[in-house]
């Protein structure tokens, strides 16, 4: 359960942002979370308001997009689609994959009264 | 909260030393003192700027920032004293049970005639595993993470603190058991050590491939026992290799010493790179 650490840094990063901002109640928070981040979104869900409680950011909304992971094949250079880091190559169907995206895990903006 | 002062450290990580009972430092808390029972906490954050609250006007801050960016600072930051301090920091990391400590127990024996050695031993609770390490005579820390599944940056920077390794020197991170959450916090090692075992299962690396993917070596542990199990060890490595082809994999028993030559060479080479 390592999403509540996930959750206490998105907090943090964004409540870090607000008071140079002028420190106004956050309404909303985008993520960004790639399927191979590590990261179970419904957790993190669960733990996000638990870890907004008593901040500038409780209650605020989270809105999390996931993207999917791309990878391409190491020994013919195919691109393809990868839902995890063990992904056989459509091509040559080796597995020699190396991950190009699908690894994010970033805060991309929030909303502020 | 803290069982041992009572204190209201909502859970956080606790650094123990074997031997030591009224030792316990707060990672979190602020300057190096060792304070016996004496927390310091709820530190006051004076903000000295004027606060515009802009009711009812809904406006958008772009942050673009990677979320782990405070823990992957602090790793790097860590990453550069090791540098600076030729120190080969290694992260150990397996399920509960692999065998992570019982290597380390015959690792350092035959590896501190080259270097010194200093262990950080991660665990939820007790010093069970830094009081074995503290046996050999080496100096240890123990990192209790209290309700947390992992190390983190922080946690490692201050037990570093704590410990001060010696130039030219190796330090084994023994991460808390847990083949999922430790895999996506650096702490600023050199080089990530996942440990399996042969009374596991011998698809463990695709079941838990973020683990394998951030893996630098795996040594796969208990081989002693394969006669009398059906653990497939080749198809274990190739699962492996699958998930990540870079990998370097080292056989060995930490009952039997069997493959201790391969990978206290593997740490030699690291050692000499200093």
């Amino acid at each position: 359960m390592h999403e509540m650490s996930i959750a206490l840094s998105v907090i943090e990063a964004v409540v870090d942002k607000a008071r140079e901002e002028g420190g106004g109640r956050i309404t909303g928070i985008e993520l960004v979370v790639g399927r191979l981040a590590g990261v179970q979104v419904e957790s993190l869900r669960f733990c996000f308001d638990a870890a907004a409680r008593e901040t500038l950011a409780e209650g605020a909304e989270l809105l999390i997009e996931e993207r999917e992971g791309r990878g391409r094949c190491e020994a013919c250079g195919a691109e393809f689609a990868v839902t995890s880091f063990y992904a056989k190559c459509p091509s040559c169907g080796q597995f020699r994959v190396r991950i190009e995206s699908g690894e994010e895990l970033a805060v991309r903006s929030f909303t502020m009264e | 909260m803290c069982d041992t002062c009572g204190c209201s450290g909502d859970g956080g990580a606790v650094l123990r030393k074997p031997g030591v009972k009224d030792y316990h430092v707060h990672v979190g808390d602020e300057g190096g003192h060792h304070h016996h029972h004496e927390h310091e906490h709820g530190h006051d954050h004076h903000h000295d700027h004027d606060h515009h609250h802009h009711h009812g006007e809904a406006r958008k801050v772009q942050v673009e920032q990677d979320v782990l960016l405070q823990n992957n600072l602090l790793a790097e930051r860590n990453r550069g004293w090791f540098e600076a301090r030729r120190v080969l920091a290694l992260n150990f990391l397996s399920s509960p049970g692999s065998g992570k400590t019982s290597i380390l127990e015959k690792t350092i024996p035959m590896i501190r005639e080259q270097c010194p050695v200093t262990v950080i031993e991660g665990d939820q609770q007790t010093t069970n595993d830094a009081d074995r390490i503290d046996a050999l005579g080496v100096p240890v820390i123990q990192v209790n993470t209290g309700t947390g599944c992992h190390l983190d940056a922080q946690m490692v920077q201050r037990a570093v603190r704590e410990l001060d390794p010696p130039e030219r020197s190796l330090l084994c991170i023994e991460n808390v058991g847990n083949l999922v959450c430790p895999a996506l916090f650096d702490l600023g090692e050199a080089k990530k050590v996942v440990v399996i075992s042969t009374t596991e299962g011998e698809d463990k690396p695709i079941k838990y491939p973020t683990m394998f993917h951030h893996a630098d070596v795996v040594l796969l542990n208990k081989i002693d026992l394969l006669p009398h199990l059906d653990f497939d060890a080749a198809k274990c490595r190739d699962y492996a290799m699958q998930v990540n082809h870079h990998l370097e994999w080292i056989e060995v028993s930490a009952k039997t010493g069997e493959g201790f030559d391969q990978w206290i060479a593997w740490l030699t080479a690291k050692l000499k790179k200093l």
